[in-house]
Parts: structure tokens; sequence; C-alpha cells
């Protein structure tokens, strides 16, 4: 049905001598939404950051093992991570706009890509990018305005639209609604479930009703290992482990 | 001399009051919860008590005793065959103190040698009448402390009020001080005002202040060249240097130093920081500028100046970088991380995230920096005292000799000086306007970084 766009297999994060994920193998289909779950630390975070490189920027985070977009090995030393990030984008726990107007938070990856030719087609993307997201009506009439300047939830899409507008295979979303109110949050999660047909999407997040309301699968995360991974329906429903069990109930977490 | 012998008579007394009240309290300390005040409270209380209003009273006197000892002096029938004028006077009056204080001293007036006795006499009568005075106000000070001393009295709570205000003094000191500059600047500079029109002093383009005399005076006092050799020194040369090595060093040391590197070579720059400035100045005099010289030589300039803006201004925009250095590196540490994370997601190189993410980003802080340096170069006096020379002039040749605000201040107040003299006086001027100018760029650069650092709270 849905081709497989990640493939991490026997893949360990080492922070120093900290070991942060152990062995962990897993297939991330395109057109679906994937989400990670655990409690705190338990290390979805860092692996959703090592999909895309952004543990790189880490200065003593190390990856091993083999994470394959398309079959191709991202970490391999043919690949640029700076080319690999504007394929795998990422949508951050708290909004993040860049101290630039509406506009130009959305031109900004574009331009450094190349990706719009003359004024007009950079217009084109950039209301492309805020209508996916769901902001342009509310932002058209006021493009010049300081990104910082929207509310939360509208940062947020601000932020989702920054990721779309270099037009990128997989989004990566860290807790993406975990600063944001519960009408905002329901509006970014309405979004997630329209981009997904687009898009592989990969969310972390808390809230165990959330990733039940927008993924199709589901993996959980413990102390570093994948516990259990499927379909989201049969994860909350019928898990296979004891440990998903207890905490899908409450019992920890 | 009496009264230094009674100050520290004062503290022994405090101490032994110290002691006597920490001794009773301790008498009536019978376990915990039976005082409010541990004993040692009660002890700092009574000295507190004793020392202090001794003190206001030893400052009361010293400031009036001198009148009075002058006026009994003055009364003395020895002081009969002194000059009426008030300066010659002064001058025997003070050797006279010499002399009542050492015998022995040398005095070229004779007169003071007729009242060096009577002034001694007087100072000795008033002396021990101080002491006295001092001497009740200490006892009935510290018995007043003592009589206080009971269990339910709260001297923890009296004494923290005390170092309270004690604290409080020591901020105002500083503000106090200012306003006390602000205030001599002012008067000194209005003195200066009404021998040469503020005009002509702020527009004018020629400044000999020696050649000032009778009407001319406003022609003389044009401070333009002395503005100009400081903006060009202070804020142009020192600033063309400071400003790209102090950037490209913060981002350095911020974005791609390992944490070695870092760890190495950011003590270094602050050591930077730490040198006297009067040593950046015999660097500039003696290793830069005559480089300087040799090399307007080898460009063909005729008689090029050993002392020379550019080698003032090369050596203070070096001595600024650390500063420079330092401000822009919080600014970009104040950047949140996020935002170079956002840009890296996107696919946004390092050197690309930097430039139009984190400098944009962080640009406010660096201008404050950059503000903070410029008033920091043009107070700056050492390196153009010995580097840059006296020639007023109005130049955009970086190898001419210039003098800047700074320099003419040093020259003005040192050696003789005359203070009903315009050219004695014109120090002030300029320090009043250096002052104005310093003050308005480091309130804009306070405002600036105040409202960035809002922006990211």
């Amino acid at each position: 049905m849905n081709e497989t766009k990640l493939t991490a297999r026997n893949v360990d994060v080492f922070y120093g001598p900290k070991k942060a994920i152990d062995n962990v193998s897993i297939d991330i289909d395109n057109g679906i939404v994937t989400a990670f779950i655990g409690p705190s630390g338990c290390g979805k975070s860092t692996f959703l950051r090592s999909l895309n490189r952004m543990n790189d920027t880490i200065a003593d985070a190390r990856v091993t093992g083999e994470i394959l977009l398309d079959g191709e090995d991202i970490y391999a030393a043919s690949m640029d991570p700076v080319a690999l990030r504007a394929r795998v984008g990422m949508v951050f726990q708290k909004p993040n706009p860049f101290p630039k107007t509406i506009y130009e938070n959305i031109a900004y990856g574009p331009r450094i890509h190349g990706l719009a030719e003359n004024k007009a087609d950079m217009d084109a993307v950039v209301e492309s990018a805020l209508t996916k997201a769901g902001l342009w009506e509310e932002v058209k009439d006021r493009l010049t305005d300081a990104g910082t300047a929207l509310s939360g939830g509208q940062q947020q899409r601000l932020c989702i639209a920054r990721a779309i507008a270099v037009s990128p295979e997989v989004i990566l979303m860290d807790e993406p609604c975990s600063a944001l109110d519960p009408i905002a949050t329901a509006k970014i999660e309405e979004l997630i479930d329209e981009l997904k047909e687009n898009y592989a999407i990969v969310i972390v997040t808390h809230s165990m009703q959330q990733a039940a309301r927008v993924s199709q699968r589901t993996a959980f995360f413990h102390l570093g290992n994948l516990v259990e991974y499927g379909e989201t329906s049969d994860i909350f429903t019928n898990p296979r482990e004891e440990k998903t069990k207890d905490y899908i109930t409450g019992r920890y977490g | 001399m009496i009264l230094t012998g009674v100050l520290l008579a004062v503290i022994g007394l405090g101490l032994v009051g110290w002691f006597a009240a920490r001794g009773r309290a301790r008498l009536l300390y019978s376990g915990r919860g039976s005082m409010h005040s541990m004993p040692n409270y009660h002890g700092w209380h009574m000295a507190l008590w004793i020392i202090v209003p001794a003190l206001i009273a030893w400052t009361a006197w010293s400031a009036i005793m001198p009148g009075l000892v002058d006026g009994v002096v003055m009364a003395d029938p020895a002081a009969a065959s002194l000059p009426a004028d008030a300066m010659h006077r002064n001058a025997i009056m003070a050797e006279a103190r010499t002399l009542a204080a050492n015998p022995d001293a040398a005095a070229f007036n004779p007169e003071a040698r007729t009242i060096a006795e009577p002034l001694r006499a007087a100072t000795t009568r008033y002396g021990l009448i101080g002491a006295l005075i001092i001497g009740i106000v200490a006892f009935a000070g510290g018995a007043f402390g003592f009589t206080r001393i009971r269990p339910d009295f709260r001297a923890r709570t009296h004494v923290e009020r005390a170092v309270l205000g004690l604290l409080l003094l020591a901020s105002l000191m500083a503000i106090l001080t200012t306003f006390g500059i602000v205030a001599s600047l002012l008067f000194e500079a209005g003195m200066f005002f009404k021998d040469v029109s503020p005009i002509a002093f702020l527009t004018g383009t020629h400044w000999s202040p020696g050649n000032a005399i009778g009407t001319d005076i406003d022609d003389n006092f044009g401070a333009v060249p002395l503005f100009w050799g400081t903006i060009y020194i202070g804020a142009i040369i020192a600033m063309v240097v400071a400003i790209p090595l102090g950037l490209m060093s913060a981002i350095f040391l911020t974005q791609y130093a390992s944490h070695r590197v870092r760890r190495w070579v950011k003590p270094i720059l602050e050591i930077l920081a730490g040198i006297p400035t009067v040593v950046y100045g015999y660097f500039a005099a003696l290793t830069v500028a005559p480089i300087i010289r040799d090399f307007g030589a080898t460009l063909g300039m005729a008689n090029p100046s050993t002392e020379s803006a550019l080698a003032a201004g090369l050596v203070m925009g070096v001595m600024i970088i650390p500063f420079v250095s330092s401000m822009a590196d919080d600014a970009l540490a104040a950047v949140p991380r996020a935002m170079s994370d956002g840009s890296l997601a996107l696919g946004a190189t390092k050197s690309e995230t930097i430039k139009k993410v984190l400098l944009p980003a962080a640009l406010p802080g660096i201008v404050a920096g950059v503000m903070l340096a410029i008033s920091r170069a043009i107070g700056e006096t050492m390196i153009v005292v010995m580097a840059a020379g006296a020639a007023a002039r109005l130049s955009a040749n970086p190898f001419a000799s210039m003098t800047t605000v700074t320099y003419q201040i040093v020259q003005m107040l040192t050696g003789d000086q005359e203070f009903n003299s315009p050219k004695t006086l014109s120090a002030f001027a300029l320090g009043l306007v250096l002052f104005i100018v310093t003050l308005v760029l480091n309130i804009i650069a306070l405002r600036v970084v105040k409202k960035f650092r809002e922006a990211y709270d």
C-alpha cells in the first residue's frame, strides 16, 4: 500500500559515553503519520533528531547503525547533511520563527536553496506554503509584520509553512503542540491530517490522545528502546507488550 | 593631631563597648529562645551607638575647628602685622600651620614665625575641646546602648537596619560623586563660557588657547579640530579596526571554535582588555608610529610626522577589540539556540545561518556594544597623549598628527594652572562636551541592550 520512506536498522545514539538510543530498527512509511510516544527521557526526540542529522549540531552526539532515506544511507560520507535537511524538514517544540517578517520567514528556505527565480515566483511559493499550512487567510494582509508578532499557534503554523516551503519529503515534528492551547492544538492536528497526503510525517508527542487522534502508526519508546511499533489502533486497544499497556493505561509516564 | 588620636580612641572604645555589651548579653542569655537577639548583635548595637554619633561629632568638629582657630589667631596681637590681601595672608597662614606642627620647618615669611606660637596654642586648645565633646558623645551613646541590653530588645533588627543604611550609603557614594563631578564641570565650564561664546567654542575651527588674549579670544577657542580629531581617531580609525576584528573573533569563538580553543582564546582576549592603556600608549608611540611614518615616507609624503592619527587609532582599535568581541559574543550567545536549529533544519548551512539569522538577531546587541566601545575610545587618553600629537588640525589625512579632546584636557590641567584664565577653564568645557557625548552614547546603548533582552525573554 504505502512505500517505505525511512528505514532505521540497528541504530544506537550516544551522548558522550551515555547511550540514549539502543538498537532501534523501524520502517516509516510515506503518506501516513507515525507517532513516537513514551515517557520523558525515553529517547524519542533523540531518535527523531537523528533522522535529519540534527544531532550533528550537538558536539558529542554520535549515531551508529544505518538510517536509509529512499534506500540511501543518510550517514554515508557522500550524504550532505545540509541537502538532507532540505528533504527532511523539522518543526520544533517551541515555535521558533526568525526575527524577520512573515514573508521573509517563509522565503528564507526557498531563497537559500534557489527555489524561486524572481519575486513573482517567490510570492507564489510563499502563498502556497502559507495556504498549505492554513495560515494564508489569517496573514495575507500583513505579510510584512514580524513573525514573532503572531500568536503562539499561528507562529507554529508559520514554522510548519516554513518547513513546507522548501518542499521536503519528510516532516519531523518534535512535540509541536506542547506550547500551545487546545484550540491552537486542534488546528495543528487538523493541518497534520491534511499534510500527510503529500509527506511522510513523524510526530513526537507526550499526549497519547494526540497520538491516537493524528497517527496511523505508533512507536512506543522506553529507556532508549523501541518497545512496540504497529498500527495505532492496535497499540491503543490491543498492545502486545506489558510495558506498552502499562504506559497507555497511565500506570506510569 | 589630637583629632586623629581621638578617632582611634573612639574606635577602641567601640571595641571595648562591643565586648562589654556582648558580655552583658551573655549573662542574660539562658538558653535558646530566652533572648530575641544573640549576644553578638547586642555587641554590634552597642559599638554602633558608640562609634556612629562620635564619628558624626568628629566630622563636624573637624569642619568647624580650622575656622575657630583662625579666628583666635587673627584676633591675636601678633597677627596685626599680617598683610591685608587674602591670598598673601593665606600663604602665611599655611606656612604657620606647617611651623606649628614642626618648628624646624623652613618659612619664607617672617610673619609666619610670629603667629606660629598662638596658632599652636589655639590648635591644642580647640583640639582638646573637640576631644572632650567627642568623648562625651561617645560615652553618652555607649551608655544609652548599654541600658538597652534586655532579653526582649531587638538588637538584631536595629543592627540589620544600620547595615542596610551602610549599604545604601555605599551605593549612593558613586552616584553622589558623579553629581559632584557634573556640578564642578558645569560650574567651571560656566566660568569658561562667560569669557568665550559657546557658539564660537562649538563651531570655531581654530584652536590655539596660548594666543588667546584680548578681544580675539573667541577666535582662538574653536574646538571643532579637537572634536574632529577625537572622532577621527576614536570613532573612525579605531572602529575600522575593532569592529570587523572583534565581530569576527566573536563569531569564531561562539560558532566555530571547539570547546578547547575557546577555553584558551577567550581568557587571552580578556587579558588583552586588562593591559594598562599607558602600555598601549608606548607601544603606539615607540613601535607603531615610526612604522606608520616610514610607510608614509614610502608613499611619497614629504615630512611625515612621527605622531599620527593612524598610529593612535590603530592601537586604540586593537585595545578595543576584546571589548567589541565580548559584547558581540554576549549578543550572539543570547540568540536562542532554537533560532539556529530552525535555520539548520531548513537545510541552511552554518555560515548561512550565521549571516542570515544569528547576526541579524544579534544586531541590536552588537550595535550597543559598538556604541559602548566608541564611548570608551573617545574618552581614551594615554594612547592619544603619546601617539597622536598636539596639533589641532582639521584634516582627513591619517598620517597627519592630530589632537583630541582628552589630550587637550591633559595639556590644560598639567603644570601651572590659573583657574581664572580661559585657557585652563577650557579643559572643563571640553570635559563637559565629552561627558555629555559619552553619557548619551551609553544611555542609547543600554536602552538598546535592554530592549533586545526583552525580545528574547
